[in-house]
This record gives structure tokens, C-alpha cells and sequence, in this order.
């Protein structure tokens, strides 16, 4: 491991001391270097096109590569792919590596926010119980409309978001409320084991909602473990505009999540109103939280994994933190699914089951430096 | 420019907190150009007083700052005119003195942007008068208590503010540290012209660098004035509950604890 994160940063080293040397009194403050941005940029754009060449039928790189850019307005070009082909690139393979993309990239962004609002190296979507309460939000959604018929359905297109969103919310609040009432030690894992508390109750809830609908189980049993579009183009444009705004408003505060690093009473010194730009920021990240979970259910530790591996390699301030982990965690999705499609081929493996298998022997890790550092 | 207000002017002020009074109506005025120590026992309501000097904590009565009611001022705008050092700042991982020294600038940078090319020489001339220079890019979890005080002061010194409130600034130093800050800081304030209020535990020390002492016991004023008229050894035993010699000397009263005769 060590050996290869020499490799992968000797480039950046080594240019770095030679710029110093040329101009002593430089000082570089942490802001988001573009190699890094490029980095993150190829990494998304490796992961779609290796993500929509593979799988049970595997189609020519160079192809889907000059397929893809003749979707682009203005260029027409030749792929030689068949009309089969360029089908099942188009409508199954290119939705599905798009809402990857922005899965991964939003519960990344929400996770690395979480961590900057409540100060906390292990807060993440789902330790904290948000993605439970989006969970809900939509199972309960999901069996209120089978009670109602399909017509509720076609007219609440945007009841499942919005319920999770609410879901979403409601959870992170009591997670909160039951960290600073119950834990006076302000540690960490205070705040992780309200979340665990929650999640647990949340899912209890969730399962007893369940059980009452023999039929809905499958629906819901299927959606929970996590999973990328099944429903092509259409989940991708409902999570799209909650996405925007997720991104947006996180990518607009992400210098004001450097200045709450120094604590609320330093922060208010420094002209900043920490109540208010926690309220936003944790909304925004509940936001981002409830529209990944309600299109693709629950895919955990991705919150935690991404940051923390940005953290460690390109900075740690949130200016650099935020927009890498967007990056990195859509790169980071698609690879995953594409190995939950193809490992156990033809069947799949849930999505949410192999971030899992990654991320739980990741987060035992950042559990034991976060310990030794007293972050 | 602003001479005819004082910097700090504190009327009456009341801090009520979890339901009890901390600061019952507190008077409080500090003069441009002055260094005022604010001494007494622990929970009389020292750092208190700081928080709402600076309208961080909601109190009734006056507090206002250049002759302005320091709660209708904009958060922005209160960060340039008063610069706070709390007493254990959150040290935060992984960050750089650089980028630490920089938040300093937050009142500057406008809502949504990036720090200037203004904003990194200002940053620049701290570091190398604080001795920081070579620190620059080292990460805060490294440094030495020393050097992590002298950090908290530039990121303070960064904001470019006239009135300077520092708590407890040398608590966890030794003494050789607890002089090399506190010189510092009054060099600098007479250097820049800095207004300095600071909380004190140290009674000796307090007496050293203050022009002026205020004893504050159980929420109330109940001595100020120049050093040799606060710290005496009645003062100190009913207020402190302590036994001590004061010591006058040129540089201001020593206190010496005595053991029980």
C-alpha cells in the first residue's frame, strides 16, 4: 500500500520543493491543486467508459468511447457498433454508470460534509442514521402506494425523494439531539452510537412497516441491499435536480466548513454564524443523502472510505476534501457495481453488500487513527 | 479616528447562562492603547466577560465596542474591529499553520470566495514577525505548546483587529514561554497600536504587562485600578481565600503563597 501511494505521489513531490527553491517566500495555501482535479476527472471518465464496456456482453473500449462522443450535440461519428449494440449502451449500461456517478459522488460529498459539520471523522450517512431515515421515508412510500393502487404513482412522482428527504432529516436531528443531551464526553463515537441508536429504531420501524405488506417485501427487500438503476434514464433525471442543489450549495460553503474546523466560539470570531451554516450545510447533506438512497437504497461506507482516502492524499482542507470526494466516489461507485455485476455473473451481487465488504475493514481503520490522533 | 469613544465601554452588563447569573451588570471601560487584566478566582465570570464583551453570548445591558452596541454589528464586521484567542482553541487535524493563519482572514474574503493576494501578505507578514515563517507548512498537531500559542495569535493578529482579547493566553506554557508571549504581545501592541484585554490566572504576571487590573468575584467589579491597588494581600485573601505575601517591586507586586503558620 505504501509503496504504491509512493509512486502515485512522487509526480507531485517532487515538482513541489522545485517551486518552493525558485521562490522561497511562496507560500501555497490549501486549495484544490489541478493535477488533483485532473486526476478526479480522468478517474470519472476512465470508471464510465470501463463501466459501460463491461459486463455479460463486453463491447470494444474504442468503440463505446466513439460511441459516447457521437451522443455529443454537434459531432457525428461512426462507432461500428450494431443497433443492438449501441442500444443496450444508450438505454441500459450509460443510465446506470450516469447514476453511479451521481450516487457515489453525492453520498461521498455527504459523508465528507458530515464529517466537517459535526467535527467528526466518523460521521457518514449511515453511522449517523440518515440513510435509515430515508430508508423509511421510502419503504413507507412504497407500501402506502400499493395500498392506494398504481394512480398514486403517476401522481406523486416525486413523493419517494421527498419522503426520504423527510426521513432523512428527521433522523439526523434526533441523532444530534440524542449525542449533545446524552454524551457529555463530546468524543467521537457519542455522536456514532446516537446514530446507531437511531438507525436501529428507524429500521425497526421500517421492517414492522414491511411485514404488514407480504407483497411489498421483494420491491422493498431488492431495493434495500442497493442497487444501480433498473428503471434506466428515469432515476437518473428524478435524483438530478436534488443533486444539483446538494452539490451546489456544499461546493458554495466549502471554505465556511474550514473555518467551523477551529470550533463554534472561533468560528463566530471569525464573522462566521456556525449554527446557521451547520443547519444549511447538514440539510444540504441529508438532501444529497435522501435522493442516493431513494433511487438506489442503502449503499453504506462510501461516506467514509472516499474522504478520508481524498484526505490522505491531496489535503485536508474541505476546499480540496468536498469537490475530489464527488469525484472519487461516482469513479468509485461505478468500478464497484461493475464488479458486483460481473463477479458472481450471471447473477449480481448487491451493490451495498460489496461496499460494505470494502468499507467495514476501512472504517475500523480511520476508528483506530482517529482514536490514536484524538481527532 | 474613533478617539473620543474608548474601545470597550460595558454598562450594567448581565449574563444570565443554564440558569444562573454569571455577570451581575458589570461596568467595564477600556482606553485605546491600553493592556487590561481581568483576575479573580475560578468561575468568577472571567472569560465570561470576554464572550460578552464580543456579544458572543446574549447578556443585557451596554456592551459596545468603538462606541458601537456590539450586538447590532454584523458578524463580518465585529471579526475586524475584535480578534478572540479562546482559552484551549480546537486544535483541527491535518491542518497546516498556513491555512490555520489564513482563517484569519475570513472576515475579509467575501462570502463565497477565495483569500487574495492581500490576504496572503498579510498572512505572510504575521508569520515572519510571530517567528512562524519556517512553520508554514507544518501541521498543527506537531507543534510544541509554545508554538501553538504563538499560531493562535497570528491567526488573531491575521483578522488585522485594534482590540485584542486573549483568555488565559499563558496557562499551558512555562514560564519562560508565558514571557516570550506576553512580550510579544506587548510589543505588538504598541507596535500596531493594539488595545489588549486579557483574563489572567497568574497574579504576579498580571501585574508584570497590565496597565490596569480588574478583579471580578462572583460576577461583580469589586476592585480596579493600577496593579499595586488591586493586588494587595487583603484583596487577595478575601476574594481568593488564599494566604500570600505581596511583594512590591519595580515591576509591579510579586505574590507569594505562604504555607498556613
Amino acid at each position: 500500500m505504501r509503496g504504491w501511494l509512493a509512486t502515485v505521489l512522487k509526480p507531485v513531490q517532487s515538482d513541489a520543493p522545485e517551486r518552493e527553491a525558485a521562490d522561497p517566500a511562496r507560500l501555497r495555501p490549501a486549495r484544490l491543486r489541478p493535477v488533483w482535479l485532473g486526476v478526479g476527472l480522468l478517474a470519472v471518465l476512465v470508471a464510465a467508459i470501463v463501466g459501460v464496456s463491461y459486463g455479460p456482453v463486453s463491447l470494444p473500449m474504442s468503440a463505446v468511447a466513439v460511441e459516447l462522443l457521437d451522443l455529443l450535440p454537434g459531432v457525428d461519428l461512426v462507432s461500428g457498433l450494431s443497433e443492438r449494440e449501441q442500444a443496450l449502451l444508450v438505454q441500459l449500461r450509460l443510465p446506470r454508470v450516469v447514476l453511479g456517478l451521481l450516487v457515489g459522488g453525492l453520498l461521498a460529498l455527504a459523508g465528507g460534509c458530515y464529517q466537517g459539520v459535526f467535527r467528526n471523522p466518523l460521521a457518514d450517512p449511515h453511522l449517523l442514521g440518515v440513510a435509515a431515515g430515508a430508508g423509511l421515508g421510502v419503504t413507507a412510500v412504497i407500501t402506502l402506494r400499493r395500498g392506494a393502487g398504481a394512480d398514486a404513482t403517476a401522481a406523486l412522482p416525486l413523493a419517494t425523494p421527498l419522503a426520504a428527504f423527510v426521513g432523512a432529516i428527521t433522523a439526523v436531528i434526533l441523532t444530534y439531539v440524542l449525542a449533545s443531551r446524552g454524551g457529555g464526553d463530546r468524543s467521537p463515537s457519542t455522536l456514532i452510537l446516537a446514530g446507531v441508536a437511531v438507525s436501529a429504531f428507524l429500521a425497526a420501524a421500517q421492517t414492522f412497516l414491511m411485514q404488514r405488506d407480504a407483497d411489498a417485501i421483494r420491491e422493498i427487500y431488492s431495493w434495500l441491499l442497493g442497487r444501480l438503476g433498473t428503471a434506466g434514464w428515469r432515476d437518473v433525471l428524478l435524483v438530478l435536480p436534488y443533486a444539483v442543489v446538494t452539490v451546489v450549495v456544499m461546493l458554495l460553503h466549502r471554505r465556511d466548513l474550514d473555518v467551523l474546523s477551529v470550533g463554534d466560539a472561533e468560528a463566530a470570531g471569525l464573522g462566521l454564524n456556525p449554527q446557521r451554516t451547520r443547519y444549511v450545510l447538514a440539510a444540504a447533506a441529508s438532501l444529497g443523502t435522501a435522493a442516493a438512497v431513494s433511487v438506489s437504497g442503502l449503499i453504506g461506507f462510501l461516506g467514509i472510505i472516499v474522504p478520508h482516502t481524498v484526505r490522505l492524499l491531496a489535503g485536508a482542507g474541505y476546499r480540496t476534501i468536498l469537490p475530489l470526494s464527488m469525484l472519487f466516489g461516482g469513479a468509485f461507485l461505478v468500478l464497484t457495481d461493475l464488479l458486483a455485476r460481473t463477479a458472481a455473473a450471471p447473477s449480481e451481487i448487491p451493490i451495498g453488500v460489496v461496499t460494505a465488504f470494502l468499507g467495514a475493514p476501512f472504517f475500523v481503520l480511520v476508528l483506530r487513527t482517529s482514536t490514536r490522533m484524538r481527532l | 479616528m474613533t478617539a473620543p469613544h474608548p474601545v470597550i465601554t460595558t454598562r450594567g452588563l448581565r449574563v444570565e447562562l443554564g440558569g444562573g447569573v454569571i455577570l451581575h451588570g458589570v461596568d467595564l471601560t477600556v482606553e485605546a492603547g491600553e493592556w487590561v487584566a481581568i483576575i479573580g478566582p475560578n468561575g468568577a465570570g472571567k472569560s465570561t466577560l470576554l464572550n460578552a464583551v464580543t456579544g458572543l453570548v446574549p447578556a443585557t445591558g451596554v456592551a459596545s465596542l468603538f462606541g458601537r452596541d456590539v450586538r447590532r454589528m454584523r458578524h463580518r464586521e465585529r471579526a475586524r474591529v475584535v480578534a478572540m484567542v479562546v482559552q484551549s482553541p480546537v486544535v483541527p487535524p491535518g491542518v497546516t499553520v498556513l491555512d490555520y493563519v489564513l482563517l484569519g482572514r475570513t472576515p475579509y474574503i467575501p462570502r463565497f470566495g477565495r483569500e487574495s493576494a492581500a490576504d496572503l501578505d498579510v498572512v505572510r507578514e504575521v508569520l515572519v514577525r510571530l517567528e512562524l515563517r519556517d512553520f508554514a507548512d507544518r501541521v498543527l498537531p506537531t507543534l510544541s505548546g509554545g508554538e501553538l500559542q504563538r499560531v493562535f495569535l497570528a491567526r488573531a493578529l491575521a483578522q488585522e483587529a485594534r482590540l485584542l482579547l486573549l483568555d488565559e493566553p499563558t496557562s499551558a506554557l512555562d514560564i519562560g514561554h508565558q514571557q516570550e508571549v506576553l512580550d510579544l504581545v506587548d510589543t505588538l501592541r504598541r507596535d500596531r497600536g493594539l488595545t489588549v484585554l486579557t483574563t489572567m490566572h497568574d497574579l504576579s504576571i498580571a501585574g508584570a504587562y497590565a496597565d490596569r487590573v480588574v478583579l471580578l468575584a462572583g460576577g461583580r467589579v469589586v476592585a480596579s485600578g493600577t496593579p499595586p491597588e488591586v493586588i494587595t494581600e487583603s484583596m487577595i485573601a478575601t476574594h481568593y481565600q488564599a494566604r500570600v505575601r505581596v511583594v512590591d517591586t519595580e515591576d509591579g507586586p510579586l505574590v507569594v503563597p505562604i504555607r498556613t503558620p
